[in-house]
């Protein structure tokens, strides 16, 4: 058997509905067995990429490859692919047991295969003895086992999962997501999800395709896209980041009382910074670090703090710390400090403002400033 | 259960009377009107319908029914019925299907060419059919070379009757499908269902109390017809004369309980229809309600 390392390739996908272009030159690749993300804002044309692998949209032009074929001109039907809809479309008339064995049946499976594999899948995926209920007697949780069980059940190369948890209320959304990281480490099935929600992209996928308006973004694993976001928005996407402008004057870019190096930059011009809660680092002396401010305000976030520093000229920064820190150093609210922005980076402009053939070209933007 | 909280909600309404609610005397006035109304021209009239109908005993009454010219007006309702309503089921499904799971250019304007036949007086519609298929219609002379009799003829009564009912499937069909959405439907592609398999087994089922419903009305309506029948049968008896036409002869004929014999049998077919109509809203709206809870986010049972 011949080992196909990917399992799906997009090149140059580019689909427009009317005057609208809702996905714009788009290209990646899934490796066999991944599971991957893919992330945006509403309307950033995540859901239309996935529904045009599953074959649902048609491409207006580029290519769609799965396991190296192309299936630009093969059918919903023929793709081998289980697609999972964000509000299940279980069928209503049929009970879990059929719906479940439609596709086997469709497919011509022996009656004897089928019941076999729907006892295996049920008990997969814990639905034992509902298979006679009907998805208006199921719990928001059990349809969605229910639909991506009947996904499954044909075994197909690719799980395609649109908005999966956004159809049950957070309280179960976390057990959903810790269940759907098992189930694809069961089944080892390539698995490709649609989300708005950067957590939930961040903690299931081992890769994560960023989406806005169309274009894609980046694409790397969760931790690639955050400690290196490939422009200003991916970087505000993806956690919280501080983004400030500053101008440049006396061979600094200056705002407030901050100051980065600008080589070769000209005076009057302004660039954009970006950096994480993490890279400031405070003290309760105020003569270890070289800027002051007064912590404005406290944040508690588990083990983690965030903090809001004020400086004298009124501008705001947020800084992350850990409890422990926070109480060895017995800081508070209106306390003053001095503090460091360890590491920054300057951020590329927003997308829109990009000439329209640089806007696909990912460049890791340079890391500048180390201990400023 | 949302029928013990409904149940306690009318409890509590009719204990504690509210602010804007008339009083009692006006109320019970109001329903007491309401009721003599109804029974002064809905349910006497049927009732005397009965009355009239075995007015001379039983015997008498089947001998009318069975009377061959009668006989044959049954027969030919039925007939008229049998091909008219499946026609109307093809149809209305297709039209339905267009309008609720496409977008296209003149939506707007079919939607409303649906409900023509509704806003036309049976009459004109049945003078139409005498414009374009009559002897001096626009292919009178054509038909008549080619020996195929349609106005006078019973294919004329069916095309009547086709158009007279084309809008009750269609009606009842696109809101129930629009509601439904396409999502089921693209669940089964992606399973690997095609089209028919797809229809078959998942958009026939979730539309089947509409299209029932539909049915029903088409069916009433089509056994009852008499304006656009009337213009294009030519009173036939025995050959193009269907149960309402021949109601009328014989209540003509000064032979009032043969005629009310055969009205009989029309009323039946509307109780039954009623009945049918109320017991099929009745199974539609709980699968309404069912099929509301089957969607979207619902975490009362997850939490409870």
């Amino acid at each position: 058997m011949i080992v196909h390392h990917l399992s799906i390739e997009l090149q140059k996908v580019t689909k427009q509905f009317g005057d609208v272009t809702a996905v714009k030159n788009v290209s990646f690749s899934v490796k066999e067995g991944e599971l991957m993300a893919l992330l945006g804002p509403s309307g950033g044309g995540k859901t239309t990429v996935l529904r045009m692998i599953a074959g649902l949209e048609i491409p207006t032009s580029g290519d769609v490859f799965i396991r190296g074929k192309r299936v630009n001109d093969v059918s919903v039907q023929q793709r081998n692919i289980g697609f999972v809809f964000q509000n299940y479309a279980l069928f209503k008339n049929m009970n879990v047991f059929r719906n479940i064995a439609f596709g086997l049946k469709i497919k011509k499976w022996k009656r004897t295969d089928i019941k076999a594999r729907i006892d295996e899948l049920l008990k997969l995926f814990g639905l034992e003895n509902l298979e006679k209920r009907y998805p208006h007697q199921l719990s928001g949780g059990q349809r969605q086992r229910v639909a991506i069980a009947r996904a499954l059940a044909p075994k197909p190369s690719v799980l395609l999962l649109d908005e999966p948890f956004g159809a049950v209320d957070a309280k179960i959304r976390q057990e959903l997501r810790e269940w759907l990281v098992t189930l694809h480490h069961d089944l080892n099935v390539t698995t490709i999800f649609v989300t708005h929600d950067q957590e939930e992209a961040m903690e299931v996928a081992n890769r994560i395709v960023i989406f806005s308006r169309g274009l894609l973004e980046q694409v790397g694993a969760p931790r690639e896209v955050y400690e290196q976001p490939a422009n200003e928005f991916v970087a505000r996407f993806i956690g919280v980041m501080n983004v400030l402008e500053p101008e440049v004057r006396d061979g600094a870019a200056r705002i407030g009382e901050l100051e980065f190096p600008a080589h070769g930059l000209a005076a009057g011009q302004k660039i954009r910074i970006g950096f994480r809660p993490y890279a400031v680092q405070i003290s309760s002396d105020l003569t270890q670090y070289r800027y002051h401010a007064v912590l404005r305000h406290t944040f508690f976030l588990g083990v983690m703090l965030r903090v809001e520093l004020e400086l004298p000229s009124g501008l705001v920064i947020r800084a992350r710390m850990s409890k422990e820190d926070y109480a060895h150093q017995a800081l508070e609210d209106g306390r003053e400090v001095s503090f460091q922005i360890r590491q920054y980076r300057v951020l590329a402009r927003e997308q829109a403002a990009l000439p329209p053939e640089s806007e696909l070209t990912y460049q890791p933007p340079p890391v500048v400033g180390e201990n400023i | 259960m949302p029928g013990t909280t409904k149940r306690r909600l009318l409890a509590a309404r009719s204990a504690s009377r509210r602010g804007t609610e008339e009083s009692p005397v006006i109320k019970w006035l109001l329903i007491l009107l309401a009721l003599a109304f109804a029974f002064l021209f809905l349910l006497l009239p049927l009732a005397n319908v009965f009355a009239q109908a075995l007015a001379r005993g039983w015997s008498y009454y089947v001998a009318s029914l069975t009377h061959p010219d009668s006989w044959a007006a049954i027969r030919l309702t039925v007939l008229v019925a049998a091909i008219s309503v499946p026609m109307n089921v093809v149809f209305g499904l297709a039209a339905a299907w267009a309008i609720a799971k496409f977008e296209f250019r003149g939506k707007s304007l079919l939607i409303t060419l649906i409900d023509l036949p509704f806003s036309v007086s049976p009459v004109v519609a049945g003078l139409m059919f005498v414009v374009l298929f009559g002897l001096q219609g626009f292919f009178g002379q054509w038909l008549d070379g080619h020996n195929i009799k349609i106005i006078f003829a019973v294919p004329g009564i069916i095309l009547a009757t086709v158009f007279i009912t084309f809008p009750f499937v269609a009606r009842e069909l696109i809101p129930v499908m629009q509601a439904t959405g396409s999502e089921q439907e693209q669940a089964a592609l992606t399973l690997g269902a095609n089209g028919w398999q797809t229809f078959w087994h998942v958009t026939l089922p979730s539309v089947k109390w509409g299209l029932v419903y539909g049915i029903i009305l088409c069916n009433a309506r089509a056994m009852g017809e008499f304006g656009a029948v009337s213009v294009v049968s030519g009173h036939i008896t025995g050959l193009t004369d269907t149960m309402p036409l021949r109601v009328e002869k014989l209540y003509n004929e000064y032979n009032a309980p043969a005629a009310f014999a055969v009205a009989s049998l029309l009323a039946l077919l509307a109780l039954l229809t009623l009945a049918l109509k109320t017991f099929l809203e009745w199974k539609q709206a709980r699968e309404y309600v069912r099929a509301q809870r089957g969607q979207g986010v619902d975490s009362g049972k997850v939490d409870s």
